[in-house]
């Protein structure tokens, strides 16, 4: 039988606010174990918590980003259950009444994927297993999280991978979380069941935990597509349960089942009031939000005249964008300063998160000033690449390398000057090239080059030198 | 023999005593009398000894509050920092909170001085405080009878002149019934007036802390020294209440003191007289008495037992002996300690709360129960907000008895629960509620009447009960013992 897949994905955010959503303790990732705690964070007894309004404003933010509607009244619910990393035996989160509702997703195809809900809660602290001993750190706990519930409507692993990106390049638009999945603040859990092809009832679903990247998102479901059609064809039917993927060895394998739903006694929490969101505010918001990834791709492409492929390169990371479009915005050619950034910023780069942080010494301003140099033709490509390294290094202007007098440009007659003595100079090579050898003709180029010190237009020597040769 | 708060702050600040002398006398009276009344389960002796000494230091700048250098004992549920506070429960001994509860904050800021933290039922569940696990504390009208409960060892030291004053939580009548069976005063506030930071839960939405004195005078100057918004408690009021004990008038002229019957249903006839001549002594000097209905007053208890179970059985869960308290010696896995740590750790009658309010928020229950006694809560905030309409003051019994004799915890708990009828409605409405003394009953056991009023109006009440107080024919009844001042 022909299955068709049935996918949601549930994907849990930590802000990037400051502080914790219910105290003053920094949400700084790592620090000594049980430093980054409190009385509150840590569910002391008599403690009480107080919500963290920033929390709520990113969740706003986050929820326009993804078209959700705002709710203008909400509050806070227990979610009751009893694990060692939750102090209080029951996490602050939000049931019947989520800062955001009804918002989606566009894939590049064009298909919406529909987000059901995104509500606020409290991250768990961690279990650290040492030496046959089971220690706990709370410092993560209390961090806010956002979680993110999509509607069951990705139909392929490659699909939920593109949908998980996207939220994740959206995310970092909007500045509220750097969504670093290898350091879990953003985790996905891949809801997933198989169906006969073209009926509409779902079959059974299980929960893959905790994925942490976005190639894993793929592999986990593909293994699971797997285990779950084996299962179907072999006349077995899928038990609800909570699945782990080993991205080491690539296999899936059951953490619990879920024979009876879990019952986490949800009630509205009594210690904190119920909160509005006024419209203006979410008005103010949504006028606020900053150009969205989609958006600045289309524009790349359709104003900046950038080939897609190198405006995907520049928009995946939020920082690279800001940082071409204030370069742009200083006078600078965005083809010219794409093509630097990628054949020269990213060298310098080694890893994505180098490339996400993008902590380099020069401005947009600098920037903008070495490639108007290359607009207007003063130096070429090479010259252009060679600049912005040194620049990059030393964090100083382009006028420290390239002075006024290097491009005040050459006359023709000048570089035909320049051309013959190079001719003349490396005679070998004029033979050789006469002979067939058309590689030697770099030598003379390369003359031409130092004597000009970068300045000559490539294509002009081209043309000279091979009139000269004949 | 016992002294007001209002006494002993003029002779500590005119320096007729020190607050080190005023506090060893109360030192040596817990070491003579509490082996007998068990009101105290934790003292903090030295400590209250360098609060007597800040405070005299204080009391010669000239500028200390009035509340300074007088010693008081809190209930054994707030918190202070480094002293043992386990809420009277196997499951939190040894638990020493590294933080002030905001209302010993305040009162510590203005030079109070802590003797210690005083008996309670196991989490303040219970009417009778013989749920501790310290044992009960005696009655020191009668020892043979329970002080009631929760706060317990706090009306038992107020009394018994181990304490000028205590601070107990009332959640469903638990400063105000303990006030009454040993004939102290006890006010719980409109809830948010204080803070709860630092109260350990019983039931989160009904908790509130409030004094235990021996006069009115004292329970206003009290209030006014921990009352106001906190930062730390989202649930807090920032309300302008003003000095609440220099609005005390003496003058009840034109009040509009409303009677519902509801209230006085099954009430013992001793208890009902004693009530009915109080309000008759207030018509006699100018109040004018307003029968009101109040229908919903039997809702109030199930509606009462299922949201403070409910709440109880989430505040509960933390404790799992990983943190802190008590954990077993022996147990085979993580599941094991936790189960253990809570089967042995909490006694009986929390047990059956705990299980009660999982059962009401199960699903399949919440809606029938849970949701349901929410859905009554409003209808009985409403009936309260139509009576006040009518009437400024409600005057009831605080209990249908007096002080039962020790083993009462033996009875049915729904008997128990029974007793709680005239002390919940005003926690499920959040309103304030003064008890105060209200004669005797034949076998010479403190009566207590209660005066609730709406929201923030506890300057209306504790005016009610300062007039009935200084004027009515029956004062407060004198004990002596205790601290020799």
């Amino acid at each position: 039988m022909k299955y068709e897949m049935v996918c949601g994905i549930e994907t849990h955010i930590e802000l990037a606010t400051a502080t914790k959503i219910f105290c003053n303790c920094t949400t700084a990732f790592g620090g000594s174990p049980n430093t980054h705690c409190c009385p509150v964070c840590t569910g002391q007894p008599g403690s009480l918590p107080i919500l963290n309004r920033k929390v709520v404003e990113y969740a706003v933010r986050a929820g326009l980003a993804v078209n959700c509607t705002i709710n203008n009244n909400s509050h806070m619910d227990r979610k009751n259950y009893v694990y060692p990393d939750l102090p209080k035996a029951y996490q602050i989160s939000q049931f019947d009444e989520p800062v955001c509702e009804n918002g989606y997703i566009t894939l590049d195809s064009g298909k919406k994927i529909g987000i059901t809900r995104i509500h606020i809660e409290e991250d768990a602290g961690k279990l650290v297993h040492e030496a046959g001993s089971t220690f706990i750190d709370y410092n993560r706990g209390g961090v806010p999280l956002i979680e993110i519930v999509s509607e069951p409507d990705i139909s392929t692993p490659e699909e939920a991978r593109e949908y998980a990106e996207k939220l994740q390049l959206i995310m970092r638009y909007v500045g509220v979380s750097d969504c670093k999945m290898q350091e879990g603040s953003m985790r996905c859990d891949v809801n997933l069941s198989l169906r006969p092809a073209g009926t509409t009832e779902f079959g059974t679903r299980t929960e893959t935990k905790n994925i942490n990247s976005l190639s894993n998102i793929v592999k986990a479901m593909n293994k699971e597509i797997e285990r779950q059609e084996d299962l179907l064809e072999s006349g077995g039917h899928v038990v609800q349960a909570t699945m782990r993927y080993d991205a080491n060895t690539d296999e899936i394998y059951p953490m619990r089942t879920k024979e009876n739903s879990d019952d986490y006694r949800y009630f509205p929490d009594p210690d904190i009031l119920r909160f509005t969101i006024p419209q203006d505010f979410v008005d103010k918001t949504k006028a606020e939000l900053p150009e969205l990834p989609d958006a600045k791709l289309k524009r790349y492409v359709d104003e900046l005249g950038l080939p897609e492929v190198t405006a995907r390169e520049i928009y995946k990371y939020r920082r690279v964008s800001e940082f071409l479009d204030a370069a742009v915005a200083n006078g600078a050619g965005a083809k010219n300063t794409a093509n630097l950034i990628i054949g020269g910023i990213y060298s310098t780069l080694e890893t994505e998160e180098d490339k996400e942080k993008f902590n380099i010494k020069i401005s947009p301003k600098q920037m903008a000033e070495l490639v108007k140099l290359m607009d207007g033709k003063k130096i070429n490509k090479n010259k252009g690449q060679e600049t912005l390294l040194k620049m990059l290094e030393s964090g100083k202007d382009v006028s420290e390398y390239i002075k006024a007098e290097d491009t005040a440009g050459i006359s023709d007659a000048e570089l035909e000057k320049i051309c013959a003595a190079a001719a003349e100079a490396n005679a070998d090579a004029v033979e050789q090239v006469r002979a067939g050898n058309d590689k030697a003709i770099n030598v003379i180029f390369g003359y031409v080059m130092r004597e000009t010190r970068g300045k000559a237009d490539m294509g002009k020597v081209n043309r000279i030198i091979r009139q000269l040769i004949g | 023999m016992r002294e007001l708060l209002t006494t002993l702050s003029e002779k500590l600040h005119s320096g007729e005593i020190s607050s080190v002398e005023l506090t060893e006398s109360y030192i040596k009276a817990i070491e003579k009398d509490n082996a007998e009344l068990n009101a105290y389960v934790h003292t903090t002796f030295d400590y209250a000894r360098e609060c007597a000494r800040r405070a005299d230091e204080m009391l010669k700048g000239g500028n200390a509050g009035a509340l300074c250098g007088i010693p008081m004992a809190l209930k054994d549920n707030i918190c202070s920092d480094g002293h043992e506070t386990t809420c009277c429960s196997k499951i939190l001994k040894g638990f020493k909170p590294y933080y002030d509860a905001t209302v010993w904050e305040k009162l510590r800021a203005e030079g109070a001085v802590l003797l210690g933290k005083v008996n309670m039922d196991e989490f303040a569940m219970g009417s009778t405080s013989e749920s501790s696990c310290y044992g009960a504390p005696l009655n020191p009208r009668n020892t043979a009878h329970v002080t009631g409960g929760s706060s317990g060892g706090g009306a038992a030291a107020v009394c018994a002149n181990l304490a000028p004053y205590s601070l107990g939580s009332d959640t469903g009548g638990s400063i105000r019934q303990p006030a009454s069976y040993c004939g102290v005063v006890g006010l719980k506030p409109t809830y948010g007036a204080v803070s709860r930071y630092g109260l350990i839960a019983y039931g989160s939405s009904l908790d509130q802390i409030g004094p235990l004195t021996n006069g009115v005078a004292d329970a206003a100057m009290v209030f006014d020294a921990i009352k106001g918004v906190d930062p730390h408690d989202d649930t807090s009021v920032d309300y302008d209440f003003g000095s609440v004990a220099a609005s005390l008038k003496n003058d009840i002229k034109g009040m509009k003191i409303g009677i519902a019957e509801e209230y006085f249903d099954g009430i013992n006839p001793t208890i009902k007289d004693a009530i009915m001549s109080a309000v008759k002594f207030y018509e006699a000097n100018g109040a004018e008495i307003v029968n009101v209905k109040l229908p919903v007053l039997k809702q109030s208890l199930p509606v009462y037992y299922i949201i403070a179970c409910a709440e109880a059985s989430s505040n509960l869960g933390r404790y799992d002996g990983i943190r802190y308290g008590y954990r077993p010696e022996h147990y085979e896995d993580i599941d094991d300690m936790i189960y253990r740590t809570r089967s042995e750790g909490f006694g009986k009658e929390v047990q059956h709360r705990i299980i009660l309010g999982t059962y009401v928020l199960s699903s399949g229950y919440y809606d029938a129960y849970y949701k349901k006694a929410c859905l009554l809560r409003n209808d009985i905030i409403q009936s309260f907000d139509n009576i006040f309409n009518e009437c400024d003051i409600l005057i009831a019994p605080t209990a249908p008895t007096t002080a039962p004799t020790l083993g009462y915890n033996g009875a049915s708990a729904v008997e128990m629960y029974l007793s709680d009828i005239c002390t919940v409605p005003v926690n499920i409405a959040g309103l304030p509620g003064v008890s105060l003394p209200c004669g005797r009953d034949e076998n010479g056991l403190p009566i207590g009447m209660q005066i609730l009023g709406r929201k923030f109006s506890e300057s209306v009440i504790l005016n009610a009960a300062y007039f009935y107080e200084q004027n009515a024919p029956a004062p407060i009844d004198e004990y002596e013992g205790g601290a020799e001042i």
